[in-house]
């Protein structure tokens, strides 16, 4: 170190000082930096009109980024600046995912409390009109159930089947190309926008083999949304079930089918049963499949085979862009019924995941 | 090494792992193999004939056309003689995947990165179930919700956009209307796409090697500098697959958009101003009024969406194929 200058000396040892020891905001930096941003925020509102809780937030928060990080940079140096303004920039994210979601259950239940009563869920619309009051969702109701109801018929059995063969078969093949297209295509699936699904089932079914555009063409649409999601999710379920579980029961001489079904599909049961519900959660709110697939009904229709049968998401859009106030209400009262049935299905698929996992060793 | 447990394609091809079977071979598994296998099939079967239904149908639409699909703005397929084309529909669905994209993109990742490395592991577990509501809520009610809360709140901050920055042209408004925009499409698609970009972001972001973070960290990197040089390389190709899936959803997105725009079939570059249509709200606004010609024509705009979302799928898929094949990190 002899032939370093002073100067330099003094440098290597600042420099050192600064990585080591250097300085630090106070803790109390950040509600600081914040309330001064809101402040200011706040003034720049009334100075430049911009109005709304909205504009007046994001304001606030560039203030804040910048205030900190200059702060930031005065006192720590610049390697810690940018990582105060990047800290900042990931916490505010967080913010931002909170925000709509709040927004968005806020404005239902809000809108939607008001509307429900006895009525409204046990009547039809077949003696409403857009404008008079009165009339309810209960054939919607009806429909949904349905007509989710047998698309999990079909789609969750083929879903899993799908999914054995890709976990439990294919893997002990020699020939693993058609496993290997269908894992592929399984992924390609569930990018497929719904409404293409929906005019396929009604080009395939309803144009060619002659379906009437009813309850069960709606079921075969949500079918087909349906199957990747399940297969993926019982896919994973089946991968952590323990080896060896499965070698035990070969071990005892037990066939492969039997170990599958008794051994395997068991352990992860629950989480192929999560999977599914997730599934049905999602697609119980898809509309434009239904647009394509049914006529719209006012009344109670429980035979999906034949006639218009009516369903949450399309009455929630037959009522609201009919643009009358009742009629805007009641789209939002069944918005609120409709979400809290995929809330329930939801939560409950959670619930089922979280005390009865696979253990996995 | 079990063949039962390895997933198709884990076993590197041409290594050669001897084919042990599990167990006997009965009766009973020649039928279970064969429903499986039949189970696979359909769904490979199901993805061609949606290729093939929709081909086919367009055909008689496409025969009629007097306009070019490809260039024309107009949708009047019903008219005779027939005039329409997608210019308008790929132009406001391309836009508001754009914006959907530009919004949700960083926040989408910020979110994953806050969940797997930047939050305790309670509020992390919480957020993640945030983001999963959101993905549970249906789409018709984020479009009500768009039209009836968030473009009320936008207003002001929409006019102060076009007042300072109405110089440029996509923030200009004529008009002074500030509804039915292909700007709040957007923001109401980021939104909706914000769950998938995080989830499956996330997802590559808790596999980054602990040893790979613990190395940056004990050469003095700060937090941010260890996510730049440790996470962001592993799992670039992550963050781009999961970036194409939420574009893939944006652009197949139909209620929402379909409430939200105020289906005007021209090219508008104000994107603030009241206009714009998409591919698939185009679909569902028109179809109960189309005639024959009208149906097979949206059947054959909704070929090109179909097209458009499946090569952004494939693409995202073969992304993610390709780094687990040749990530030896762990």
């Amino acid at each position: 170190m002899a032939d370093l200058t002073a100067r330099e000396r003094d440098e290597s040892e600042e420099l050192l000082h600064e990585a080591l020891a250097g300085g630090h905001l106070p803790r109390w930096s950040a509600l600081a930096t914040a309330g001064a941003s809101i402040v200011v925020a706040f003034l720049l509102n009334v100075l430049t009109g911009i109005d709304g809780v909205a504009g007046t937030a994001v304001v606030a928060m560039l203030l804040f980024l910048v205030g900190q990080t200059g702060w930031s940079f005065v006192v720590e140096g610049r390697r810690h600046a940018i990582d105060r303004l990047a800290t900042t920039a990931v916490y505010a994210t967080f913010v931002i995912a909170v925000v709509p979601l709040v927004a968005v259950l806020g404005t239902v239940l809000v809108k939607g409390v008001q509307v429900i009563s006895v009525e409204f869920l046990t009547t039809s619309m077949r003696f409403a009109t857009p404008t008079s009051e009165g009339g309810g969702l209960y054939h919607a109701l009806i429909g949904t159930l349905e007509q989710v109801g047998i698309a999990a018929l079909f789609g969750v059995p083929l879903g899993i089947l799908t999914a054995i063969y890709l976990v439990e078969y294919a893997p002990s093949m020699r020939n693993r190309r058609l496993a290997h297209s269908i894992s592929f295509f399984v992924d390609v699936m569930t990018g497929v926008p719904s409404v293409v699904v929906g005019l396929f089932v009604y080009t395939a079914f309803v144009l060619t083999l002659g379906l009437e555009r009813s309850g069960i063409a709606a079921s075969i649409a949500l079918t087909i949304l349906m199957l990747p999601v399940v297969v993926r999710s019982t896919e994973e379920m089946l991968r952590i079930v323990p080896r060896e579980l499965r070698e035990a029961s070969y071990a005892l001489g037990i066939p492969k089918w039997r170990t599958i079904l008794k051994i395997v599909l068991p352990t992860a049961m629950s989480g192929i049963i999560t999977g599914a519900m997730l599934a049905i959660a999602r697609v119980a709110g898809e509309t434009a499949p239904l647009l394509l697939t049914t006529f719209i009904s006012q009344s109670i229709n429980p035979n999906p085979f034949k006639g218009p049968q009516a369903a949450l998401p399309t009455f929630i859009w037959d009522q609201f862009t009919n643009g009358t106030d009742v009629s805007v209400n009641r789209a939002w009262g069944a918005a609120l019924v409709l979400i809290v049935l995929v809330m329930v299905l939801y939560a409950t698929a959670k619930l089922i995941s979280r005390f009865t996992g696979v253990k996995s060793s | 090494m079990s063949t039962t447990l390895e997933p198709p394609g884990a076993a590197a091809p041409g290594t050669g792992t001897p084919d042990i079977r599990g167990a006997a071979v009965r009766r009973g598994d020649r039928v279970f193999v064969g429903l499986s296998r039949g189970a696979g099939i359909l769904i490979l079967v199901t993805m061609a004939a949606i290729a093939v239904f929709l081909i086919w149908k367009s055909i008689p639409s496409l025969q009629a056309n007097t306009a070019n699909f490809f260039t024309t703005s107009e949708w009047s397929p019903d008219a005779n003689p027939a005039v329409f084309g997608i210019a308008a529909l790929l132009f406001g669905t391309l836009m508001t995947a754009l914006i959907a994209m530009l919004l949700a993109v960083p926040v989408g990742i910020g979110i994953a990165l806050f969940i797997a490395h930047y939050a305790s592991r309670r509020l992390a577990s919480t957020l993640g179930f945030v983001t999963d509501l959101l993905a549970a809520v249906p789409s018709i009610i984020f479009g009500m919700w768009g039209i009836q809360f968030l473009t009320p709140q936008l207003q002001g901050f929409l006019q102060w956009l076009t007042t300072y920055f109405g110089w440029i042209p996509i923030f200009a408004n004529d008009l002074g209307i500030y509804t039915r925009s292909i700007l709040i499409a957007g923001i109401v698609l980021a939104i909706m796409v914000l769950p998938t970009i995080s989830a499956i972001s996330r997802e590559v972001f808790v596999q980054t090697p602990r040893t790979h973070i613990e190395a940056a960290l004990a050469l003095g990197a700060t937090r941010w500098e260890m996510v730049r040089m440790a996470i962001f390389p592993f799992a670039r190709p992550g963050m781009i697959s999961a970036s194409m899936l939420g574009l893939g959803r944006a652009l197949g997105e139909t209620i929402a958009v379909a409430l939200l725009l105020s289906a005007t079939y021209d090219i508008n570059w104000h994107l603030t101003e009241p206009g714009g249509i998409t591919f698939a709200a185009n679909i569902a606004l028109k179809w109960n009024e189309a005639g024959n010609i009208g149906l097979s024509a949206l059947v054959a705009s909704g070929l090109v969406l179909f097209v458009i979302t499946l090569a952004v799928n494939m693409g995202a898929r073969l992304i993610i194929a390709r780094r687990s094949e040749f990530s030896g990190a762990n």
